[in-house]
């Protein structure tokens, strides 16, 4: 049991953490020495209590974070009554969370469909490929993110404001792992393999059914999990530009401009949190789907 | 034509080819100059249409390549693209002055262009500021130091095992989300977007240098040791090189990275120039031509980049099977 567990990558990983968060109380002191707070108190013990302690510190320490995610969350009340009868508090971390992680799915469900629509196109239609493809790739070397605050006036100009602006940019920039990742897989069954089929008279529906597809879903499932990440930092990015009233990047934003860290912190948090989620999700799926596809481990 | 064109097919493919192509051209510059008159709006996209079916069919010709010459053989992987995204840019042209889509919504290229000519000097202070006071320093910082601890993690099994599991849990994390943080450290100069870049482009280094490290296959190892190498020169000799596509892998990622750090920081806080200051303010202002002025010297500046490193990388791997053909 000790054994296995020294082995695997646990106890390692235990130890850094520990190292981290150890180094991080440690800092707290010497990031806040500035403060007005610590400039009379006297001794290194009373200097640290005030420093895990302050209100806003130039880091805070890590419960100072986990104790403001706690009353953003649990200790405020998630609905509250307005005129429209109940709605989702503003004061609660978890509605700006819900707010970025609906935009977030939105636009990851549209970016990979647009993604796996273009790369069915591309293997089928050669002039396409030739076409599309460079362009395809001389487009990861743009900073895409930049593009962001364009799209949310664009849209805003014709009417178009809330979610759907940030679910086009996430959707934006989700598809291009899928595209890149789908045409791998849907070309990666070798000659041979396409001779086969061929022998069997088989129809380019039924090559692509029986040969391209099931080869390219474990690729799909790595593009995923690219996509979901990069969806949710498009979302978040999607707040900024128009200093959005509500979500995890207009929490970011308030925080910044009122220097309120341990709230920056907190969403940091969440955010860390809400990607791990989603990713964890999509492994899931991908464990089922493997499994019921027939795949040995 | 003779002189490209040496056979009856290939003088017939060659035709049909340069023929599209004068046709696709006529009709474009002919949609242009209506549109740019003031003509019908129906007209105007008839004569777009017909132009984007020509050039369209002069792209599946010459991605087709059958009968062509070779001359034209070989222009094909880098002409067909192009055709494609000049016909791209033209429609865009075409469909905003000839629908007489608002300046706000998606200006045209000609005016993005003269924009970006206009104020070259605004636009050449603001790439100084974010891409050579911030986005190249940290690309350096931030790649040379997850190199250099993944040379740690080489040493010691145990920080690999650790450092490994949580550098990959970090890269699926929206690190931009700490630019804030940073801002307030580091002041609102390019020094807290250099930091922004340093974070962003150490953990995909580490990662791949992990991995390039782990790269040199077991005989090669076994052949150094059996020579008495030492770490280092195994190191130099060997793994280093062996590691080289990963390493470019990570450099390549990290370019991109580095521009979207260094871009999106300053939207939290910047003196007042830079690329990012001037999308946001520009945003603000509703003057689009000039925030797709500077998306367009970004994407100039990243691509430039990006080409580089599969220029350096083609002569560092030559050996690589990927480049030997």
């Amino acid at each position: 049991m000790w054994d296995r567990l020294r082995r695997g990558g646990l106890v390692p990983v235990l130890t850094l953490t520990a190292i981290i968060l150890a180094m991080w109380y440690l800092a707290c002191l010497p990031m806040n020495r500035d403060l007005p707070q610590l400039a009379r108190v006297e001794g290194l013990a009373n200097r640290y209590e005030v420093a895990w302690g302050l209100e806003r510190p130039v880091l805070p320490a890590p419960h100072q974070i986990i104790g403001e995610l706690y009353a953003s969350t649990i200790g405020t009340r998630l609905l509250r009554e307005s005129a429209d009868g109940l709605v989702l508090n503003p004061r609660n971390l978890l509605t700006h969370a819900w707010v970025t992680i609906s935009a977030t799915l939105a636009g990851f469900v549209i970016g990979v469909l647009l993604g796996i629509a273009l790369a069915v196109a591309i293997v089928h239609v050669n002039a396409l490929r030739r076409s599309l493809m460079p362009w395809i790739v001389a487009s990861q070397s743009i900073p895409i993110l930049a593009i962001a605050p364009i799209i949310i006036v664009a849209l805003g100009s014709v009417g178009i404001v809330g979610l759907l602006p940030k679910a086009v940019i996430s959707a934006y920039l989700s598809f291009f792992p899928v595209t890149i990742g789908m045409v791998k897989g849907l070309t990666s069954p070798d000659a041979m393999l396409l001779d086969l089929m061929r022998t069997y008279n088989a129809s380019r529906t039924q090559t692509f059914a029986k040969l391209r597809w099931p080869a390219a879903v474990p690729l799909l499932f790595a593009s995923l999990k690219v996509s979901i990440s990069i969806s949710l930092v498009g979302a978040i990015v999607g707040e900024l530009p128009t200093g959005a009233q509500a979500g995890i990047g207009a929490r970011l934003l308030s925080g910044s401009y009122y220097g309120q860290t341990v709230q920056i912190w907190s969403a940091l948090v969440m955010v860390a949190l809400l990607a791990a989620l989603l990713v964890a999700l999509i492994t899931l799926a991908e464990k089922l789907t493997l499994k019921a596809m027939g795949a040995r481990p | 034509m003779s002189v490209i064109a040496s056979s009856p097919t290939e003088r017939k493919a060659t035709l049909s080819l340069t023929g599209s192509l004068a046709a696709g051209v006529g009709f474009a510059i002919l949609a242009l100059m209506l549109a740019h008159r003031g003509a019908s709006t129906p007209i105007v996209i008839t004569l777009a249409l017909a132009a984007w079916a020509i050039a369209w069919f002069a792209n599946v010709i010459w991605s087709r390549a059958e009968g062509l010459p070779p001359v034209l053989t070989r222009l094909a992987p880098a002409a067909v693209p192009l055709l494609f995204g000049l016909t791209l840019v033209f429609l865009w042209e075409v469909i905003c002055v000839g629908l007489k889509v608002p300046t706000v919504l998606l200006p045209a290229p000609s005016l993005i262009m003269a924009r970006l000519f206009a104020s070259l000097p605004v636009l050449g202070a603001d790439f100084a500021q974010t891409f050579v006071r911030a986005a190249v320093p940290g690309w350096l910082i931030g790649s040379a130091a997850g190199f250099l601890v993944a040379l740690a993690c080489d040493r010691s099994d145990f920080l690999r095992r650790g450092l490994i599991p949580i550098g990959n849990f970090i890269s699926a994390l929206p690190i931009i989300g700490i630019a804030p943080i940073l801002v307030m450290w580091f002041g609102f100069d390019w020094q807290s977007k250099a930091a922004m870049v340093v974070v962003m482009t150490f953990f995909p280094m580490l990662v791949n240098a992990v991995a390039g490290l782990a790269a040199a296959g077991r005989l090669e190892r076994d052949l150094m040791y059996s020579y008495g190498a030492s770490w280092l020169q195994t190191l130099l000799a060997l793994r280093l090189p062996a590691a080289m596509p990963f390493l470019f892998n990570a450099l390549k990622i990290n370019a991109s990275l580095a521009l979207i750090g260094a871009i999106v920081a300053e939207f939290f806080g910047t003196p007042t120039l830079g690329m990012g200051f001037r999308i946001s303010t520009e945003v603000g202002r509703m003057s689009l031509d000039m925030v797709w002025a500077t998306i367009v010297i970004a994407a100039i500046a990243g691509s430039a980049c990006f080409g580089a490193l599969v220029l350096l990388e083609k002569r560092v791997t030559f050996w690589h099977p990927s480049n030997r053909s």
